[in-house]
């Protein structure tokens, strides 16, 4: 086959990809906001390439947008829609999520494969990382295998000429036959080359020869070219008619499969959303013709005893070659390596995490300080009364008042201020260091004990997240390929302490444990306690992984390969707008759309009476003989139950059904209005006082805040992830009781020996 | 576990460059296949460029990238070095 004998586009075919990427995607409510109408462009432009390429880079200086980007292999996992005008052309430009093969594509990898073989989109820019050319160019010619109007983006020049490497981009085009434009687009180098050649292939001025990598050993040419015909000639009009050949071939079997029902239909888009998208091959033979073509090819693969092994080592052969051919490399002393060697060392691998993890603890504690206090001066202590007074004065009904503004208000506005400023401190140092790819190197490290309780390293990964917000660091488990693998890390990342327990713990540690010590040690001694309990939360995650591995989640630990990536210097404005737009505010919406019902059901049980006492102070009576036998109380775990959506607001719900339940006079600021009081004395004057709590019960309710159901923001974010609800029952129940159990056995411990 | 008398990737120390004889047939395909992708492919060169703090998995450069790799795996590429 020739290069001029494309496959005929099928006509619907390029609506069709564009609605399916349309749905899968969730990003793209973005330019629809902002009123551009989307669906009137000239061209549609596919942007690929493999992960941590600076795709999204390209994508974001493109169209003015601000996807995610980051230094960690698949970030991207949606896809993002955005568009620009070049040339008074309106070109529609689709983010796709990395991808490194089409031969043998990975689940995640399926939408791109699919978009970039039967999209047809005008132009596929294929974003190549020139610091890794060799890698990359084995994707490039695969790619110039399934589609002819490419432009080749050479992205990351700087970072390969930093590393001693020269490329000539025009030999490199020569060669390759379509155009290739060296940029760094982090820097905005290259762009307007980029935008006009781009231009230049989609208008047809500017015409490409691609190189075809199959077409250089004369066998395996002969062969494809066979096989092409022969499907051409069974499915008319069949898009990347050779590709398909080449992977039958292969015989790989979800595709075998589909040839044999008859349409095109591979796997769900793996996010689950979003239609799958079919190519109807047949529909009048009930595939029979798929069955033949397939016993066919099965026929003339025979003749290739290890067919795969002979196309991708061509393929890796060919890509050596070239990048041999057009790079100038001298002898450059890497720095990287050497704090590689630092950071993974036996002595200090340990020792440095440990400390990285303390310091970024320590800022995030630290620095909300002093924002969250202002947040609740301005929301709880200015707002709250003058909008209660706003109530009255518009003539609400006390209820009603009560409910909007001392429930549903109040609660959400505590979840903001307690919520915020550590979020908005902690994501984006979290979004440096993996910037950065130290995240990549603390994997590695700590892959060895993953290893050994049957899970993956990058489940570290999704842990230090979880620390920041559990929600969060479910949806991080996405990079773990492995469904059973990832499935692990999901169920046990909530024994990761979040931010939003964070608050409890220091509080408590310091009313009831830091006062034990001398008051000089009284600040570490509470620090310690604290950390003790993060510790054990880390030691839970690797014990219930190692439980889940070797019963319901069963199964041969599949390969592990864990990419160190180089590094680079991040950039902190745009990490800072990124990681507060795309997990600060995103999971703090979720957390106020759960904060608001939480709110009014804690008004509601406290102000709604029956036979003469609130529904709280039933509940409360009924949970007080449980609450004692695990060292807790019945406010306590009301609290707990009634504070599901937040967690952050479980203290000053406790302190208000504590006032509440013991009558105590003067404290709070009316029935169901939660609060918090100015000092530390004065909540433990009204916890030992009015509560009666004892050490017993702030050690167990330590216990108990690392050990419970996660919260509902997280819950949903299970569910939406694993899209099963059994798994999610599992990753909320198995927490609980082991909580139920720990505070038992604890409490029983102590009644014993005291 | 492997033949003694032959060097696996397991066996490498940092620093140390061999080259790529085969891919055991004992790794199952879906795995062989990865490691392909990855460019292990007969005759690539490969050098160990680090040891994780526990001693496994080690960090390997295979053509320009750094790829870690847990010694259930290395250990069933047999290698030859080189200098
Ligand atoms: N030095 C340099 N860094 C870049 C360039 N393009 C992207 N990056 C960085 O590379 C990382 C990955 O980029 P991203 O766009 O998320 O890659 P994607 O996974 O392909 O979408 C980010 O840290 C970017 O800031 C470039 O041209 N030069
Ligand atoms: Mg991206």
């Amino acid at each position: 086959m020739s290069a001029d004998t494309q496959p005929a586009r099928l006509p619907d075919d390029r609506a069709q990809g564009v609605d399916a990427a349309c749905e899968a995607c969730r990003l793209c409510q973005g330019p629809q906001l902002w009123g551009i109408d989307l669906d009137e462009h000239d061209y549609l432009v596919a942007l690929a390439g493999s992960p941590n390429v600076g795709k999204s880079t390209v994508f974001n200086a493109l169209t003015g947008m601000r996807q995610h980007t980051g230094n960690w292999p698949g970030k991207t996992v949606a896809r993002a829609e955005g568009s620009y005008i070049h040339d008074e052309s309106r070109y529609r430009l689709v983010d796709l999520p990395g991808i490194y093969t089409l031969i043998t594509p990975q689940a995640e990898e399926i939408i791109a494969h699919d978009s970039l073989v039967y999209g047809r989109a005008d132009v596929t820019v294929l974003v190549l990382d020139a610091s890794q050319l060799e890698r990359n160019m084995s994707l490039a010619l695969q790619v110039l295998e399934v589609t002819s109007s490419v432009v080749i983006c050479l992205n990351l020049i700087d970072e390969a000429n930093r590393h001693g490497v020269q490329i000539d981009a025009a030999e490199l085009e020569q060669f390759l036959g379509v155009p290739v434009i060296p940029t760094a687009a982090r820097y905005g180098r290259g762009l307007d080359e980029l935008r006009a050649a781009v231009h230049a292939v989609a208008t047809g001025a500017r015409e490409t020869k691609p190189y075809r990598y199959t077409e250089s050993r004369p066998e395996l040419d002969a062969l494809l070219d066979r096989v092409t015909a022969r499907i051409e000639s069974d499915y008319p009009g069949v898009p990347a008619a050779r590709w398909l050949g080449l992977r039958l071939l292969d015989g790989n079997p979800p595709l075998v499969e589909a040839v044999r029902q008859g349409d095109l239909r591979e796997l769900q888009s793996p996010d689950g959303e979003g239609a799958p998208k079919v190519i109807r091959l047949d529909g009048a033979d009930n595939g029979q013709r798929g069955s033949q073509l397939v016993a066919w090819i099965a026929d003339q693969a025979a003749a290739v005893p290890d067919f795969y092994i002979d196309v991708v080592g061509l393929l890796h052969e060919r890509a050596s070659e070239l990048t041999a051919a057009v790079s100038r490399r001298e002898r450059k002393l890497d720095p990287g390596a050497t704090i590689d060697r630092l950071l993974t060392s036996r002595w200090f691998g340990f020792p440095l995490m440990l400390l990285m993890l303390a310091v970024v603890f320590w800022l995030t504690i630290a620095g909300a300080n002093v924002p969250s206090a202002m947040l609740a001066t301005l929301l709880i202590d200015s707002f709250h009364p003058a909008l209660k007074g706003f109530g009255a004065t518009i003539g609400l009904p006390a209820w009603l008042n009560g409910l909007l503004f001392d429930g549903v208000y109040l609660s959400t506005a505590w979840v903001i201020s307690v919520m915020l400023p550590p979020m908005a401190i902690f994501f984006p140092l979290f979004t440096l260091l993996e910037d950065l790819g130290y995240l990549a190197r603390v994997a590695f490290n700590l892959d060895a004990l993953f290893q050994r309780v049957g899970a993956h390293g990058k489940q570290a990964m999704s842990m230090s997240m979880g620390f920041g917000c559990n929600a969060a660091g479910v949806i991080a488990t996405r990079i773990i390929d492995s469904p059973r693998e990832r499935l692990i890390a999901i169920i046990t990342n909530n024994f990761a302490l979040c931010n939003g327990r964070w608050p409890t713990q220091i509080l408590i540690a310091s009313i009831f444990i830091g006062a034990l010590a001398p008051p000089a040690l009284a600040g570490i001694v509470a620090a310690s306690a604290v950390v003790g309990v993060a510790l054990l939360g880390i030691f839970l995650t690797f014990v219930t992984s190692y439980v889940l591995s070797t019963t319901v989640l069963k199964g041969e630990a599949s390969t592990f390969s864990l990419e160190l990536p180089p590094y680079r210097k991040p950039r902190l404005l745009a990490t800072l707008y990124t990681s507060l737009i795309d997990r600060t505010i995103f999971v703090l919406w979720r957390a106020i759309v759960f904060a608001a019902p939480a709110g009014a059901a804690i008004w509601l049980s406290a102000n709604v009476m029956i036979g003469g006492a609130s529904i709280a102070a039933h509940l409360i009576s009924m949970l007080d003989p449980i609450g004692v036998l695990i060292g807790l109380n019945g406010v306590i775990l009301l609290a707990y139950v009634l504070a599901i959506p937040a967690n952050e607001v479980v203290i000053p719900t406790v302190l208000m059904l504590t006032v509440l339940a013991g009558g105590a006079v003067g404290a709070g600021a009316g029935t169901g209005v939660i609060f918090e009081l100015d000092s530390e004395t004065a909540i433990a004057d009204l916890l030992i006082g009015t509560g009666g709590w004892t050490l017993l019960t702030a050690i167990n309710l330590m216990l108990f805040s690392l050990l419970h159901n996660p919260c509902s923001t997280t819950i949903y974010t299970i569910y939406k992830e694993t899209g099963s609800a059994k798994w999610t029952a599992v990753a909320t129940l198995l927490p609980t009781f082991l909580g139920l159990a720990t505070t038992l056995l604890v409490a029983q411990v102590w009644y014993l020996l005291t | 576990m492997p033949d003694n008398t032959n060097t696996t990737l397991a066996d490498l120390d940092p620093g140390d460059r061999a080259a790529v004889i085969r891919i055991g047939a004992e790794l199952e395909e879906g795995e062989r296949r990865r490691l392909l992708e990855l460019g292990l492919f007969p005759g690539t060169v490969v050098e160990a460029v680090l040891d994780s703090p526990l001693g496994d998995p080690t960090a390997y450069r295979v053509r320009d990238i750094t790829v870690a790799l847990r010694r259930e795996q290395a250990q069933w590429i047999e290698v030859r070095h080189v200098s």
